[in-house]
């Protein structure tokens, strides 16, 4: 048994929403685990469930070799961080750390040392008299985490704890998460809808879909082999093109171009996906594209155009290259590099 | 220009507000220093006269009532153990009550709510004769206790508090919860600190509510060691002039208790936001 471990655990609120179905999942000790899905989908769901903060409808959680499932949330031992971060509003930042080892009776010197460390390591040493309504939203943040750290709990659970930051300091506090996390190695789970979030910080990632995990695995895994068409156009920024198209004995027709010898017994209408960094430009290439918009990103370009009937496809060129709106461009898939899936139940079928 | 104009124009219309309230408090004032005499021929008076300690100490240390046994001095005694009692009491109870309300996910919660908030529509005149025959049945006539606990669960408060808990974003109570917090901490250490602007303002209310009942302490005491100011005003009795003093003393501590505790209430108010 891993260290955190799911068996069919299922959620359904009073209201009758299920929002978790029979969902099983294995973390193991010292893992960073993301959750990643669209709105709604469930991930805080299941957070919380692991939290204690939602009863579970069905199934079990083990943590560390014990059945939670009944266990209240102030004996589990867990930590986390929440989207606006919950910080204690009438404790100064010094006594936001310390009131968790308040409430297990630690000893007054254990727990300004404990508090100290945390705020050296998040570098808060500075605000600890403040109250939380005089720091901006990355000390906030800082302080969220320091509360989380400071208790050195069995679990860190963390939902969405950046979206309430600017694009910039997003990105830093991403990199100290998981540095922090690294140095303390601490099993953590952190629930996000940014996939750039997710690739980044996962050592797993979990894309979840409508209550169930569609796929599991590391980041790498999940962009080149996605098992189905949610996930492939979930993963990928930006988003993987889709093509409608049609498999039949081992030979693809989409609009204008085909592709002969494919790896599957599948036949019937199917859906073709190219990732945009997944095509070169060649002579006589199979593709045509007439470029209507240039994204310069200076270390490469989007260029988004059509397919004939197809619009807004993307590719993604080296940054040297000068294009413009009008050219028409000549593509070829890199050698393996597409995904096919069944139209109707969106499997994986190449 | 005009703004000038204006607000010379609202900062008239207050002087002739505040002069409406101030000037027949000051006239009773002004009458109550001087002799019972002065009064009887010459009306009341604007101007302070010389008798005000002859006056002041005569009203407190004398004993008054039908038996000549309770002083003013006394009264206030009971009426400041009454009103505070009443706040203090009243305050608890409503804290708690809205705690249970707001996070003790009962069903009936919402319905048990309202049968509360009704009781604000039943004038405590209503319900004073079966109040008191529990009362009378527990031998708690003539007592502090008889006094202080039957007015002392108070439905306004007890609704104040509740829509305040439910401003408290829940994320606070999960926070709490994974940081060990039981409930009753989770009250102790969140709930009441977060209500302390509420809490002062809610004391200064029920204190005058407390301290301006008069039917009550009227009905549940008998004996005149339980008198209380405002009983006192209707039964004290003596010159016009005692009974001016005895009015602008009976004056003096429901301001004292706002003057006291607006200072945390004020405070409250700016730290928090
Ligand atoms: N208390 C609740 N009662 C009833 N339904 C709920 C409750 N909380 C969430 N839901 C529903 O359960 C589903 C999953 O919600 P959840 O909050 O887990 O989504 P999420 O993946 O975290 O989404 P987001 O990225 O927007 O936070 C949603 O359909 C939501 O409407
Ligand atoms: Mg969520």
């Amino acid at each position: 048994m891993s260290f955190l471990d799911l068996k069919n655990v299922t959620k359904i609120y009073p209201n009758g929403t299920k929002a978790v179905h029979e969902t099983s999942l294995s973390v193991d000790e010292g893992e960073f685990m993301v959750f990643v899905g669209p709105s709604g989908c469930g991930k805080s769901t299941l957070l919380r469930m692991v939290a204690g903060l939602e009863d579970i409808t069905e199934g079990d959680i083990n943590l560390d070799g014990k059945l939670i499932n009944e266990v209240d949330p102030s004996e589990r031992d867990v930590a986390m961080v929440f989207q606006n971060y919950a910080l204690y509003p009438h404790m100064n930042v010094y006594n936001n750390l310390a009131y968790g080892l308040k409430n297990r009776g630690i000893d007054k010197e254990t727990i300004e040392q404990k508090v100290n460390d945390a705020a050296k390591l998040l570098q808060i040493s500075d605000f600890l008299q403040r109250k939380p309504s005089m720091l901006s939203g990355g000390q906030r943040q800082r302080v969220a985490m320091g509360r989380a750290i400071v208790r050195n709990p069995k679990i860190f659970l963390f939902d969405e704890p950046l979206s309430n930051l600017d694009a910039k300091l997003r990105i830093q506090m991403r990199l100290e998460i998981k540095k922090l996390q690294q140095k303390v190695g601490v099993t953590s789970i952190f629930v996000t809808h940014d996939q750039v979030e997710a690739m980044t910080l996962a050592d797993r990632l979990a894309v979840i879909n409508d209550g169930i995990i569609e796929q599991l695995g590391t980041p790498i895994e999940i962009y080149n082999n996605p098992k189905s068409l949610f996930v492939a156009g979930f993963i990928g920024s930006p988003q993987m093109n889709f093509l409608d198209a049609n498999l039949n004995n081992k030979t693809l027709s989409a609009e204008n171009f085909e592709i002969k010898n494919i790896d599957s017994d599948y036949n019937g209408e199917v859906t073709l996906g190219i990732r945009p960094e997944h095509l070169i430009e060649t002579e006589n290439g199979l593709i045509n594209l007439k470029v209507e918009l240039v994204e310069q990103l200076g270390s490469d370009n989007l260029v988004y155009g059509q397919i004939k009937n197809i619009k807004d496809f993307c590719y993604r060129s080296p940054g040297n290259q000068t294009i413009k709106k009008g050219d028409t461009l000549s593509l070829n898939i890199e050698e393996n590099k597409y995904f096919i899936f069944d139209k109707s139940t969106g499997k994986r079928v190449n | 220009m005009t703004r000038f104009i204006t607000s010379g124009f609202s900062h008239f219309i207050l002087f002739i507000g505040i002069l409406i309230m101030i000037v027949p408090v000051w006239m009773i004032f002004a009458s109550s220093t001087h002799t019972g005499l002065t009064i009887n021929t010459q009306g009341l008076q604007m101007f302070l006269g010389d008798s005000f300690y002859e006056n002041y100490l005569r009203v407190l240390l004398y004993k008054g009532g039908f038996f000549k046994e309770i002083t003013a001095l006394k009264m206030f005694l009971n009426s400041f153990i009454m009103a505070t009692g009443v706040a203090i009491l009243s305050v608890i109870t409503s804290l708690m009550a809205a705690y249970a309300l707001v996070y003790y996910r009962t069903k009936y919660a919402t319905l048990l709510f309202w049968i509360i908030f009704v009781t604000i529509l039943v004038p405590l005149e209503l319900r004073i004769f079966p109040t008191y025959s529990v009362m009378a049945e527990l031998n708690l006539v003539n007592s502090y206790f008889g006094l202080i606990v039957p007015i002392s669960a108070s439905a306004i408060a007890t609704l104040f508090f509740r829509q305040f808990y439910k401003t408290v974003p829940d994320e606070l109570l999960e926070s709490a919860k994974l940081d060990g917090a039981n409930t009753w901490r989770f009250f102790v250490d969140f709930l009441v600190p977060l209500s302390k602007t509420m809490i002062v303002a809610m004391l200064i209310f029920m204190f005058v509510f407390g301290y301006n009942q008069y039917l009550w302490p009227l009905l549940v005491t008998s004996s005149e060691q339980y008198w209380t100011v405002v009983m006192g005003l209707k039964m004290m009795s003596g010159s016009i002039v005692h009974r001016f003093a005895f009015v602008m003393m009976s004056m003096v501590p429901p301001i004292l208790i706002i003057i006291v505790l607006q200072k945390h209430f004020i405070k409250g108010v700016f730290q928090d936001k």
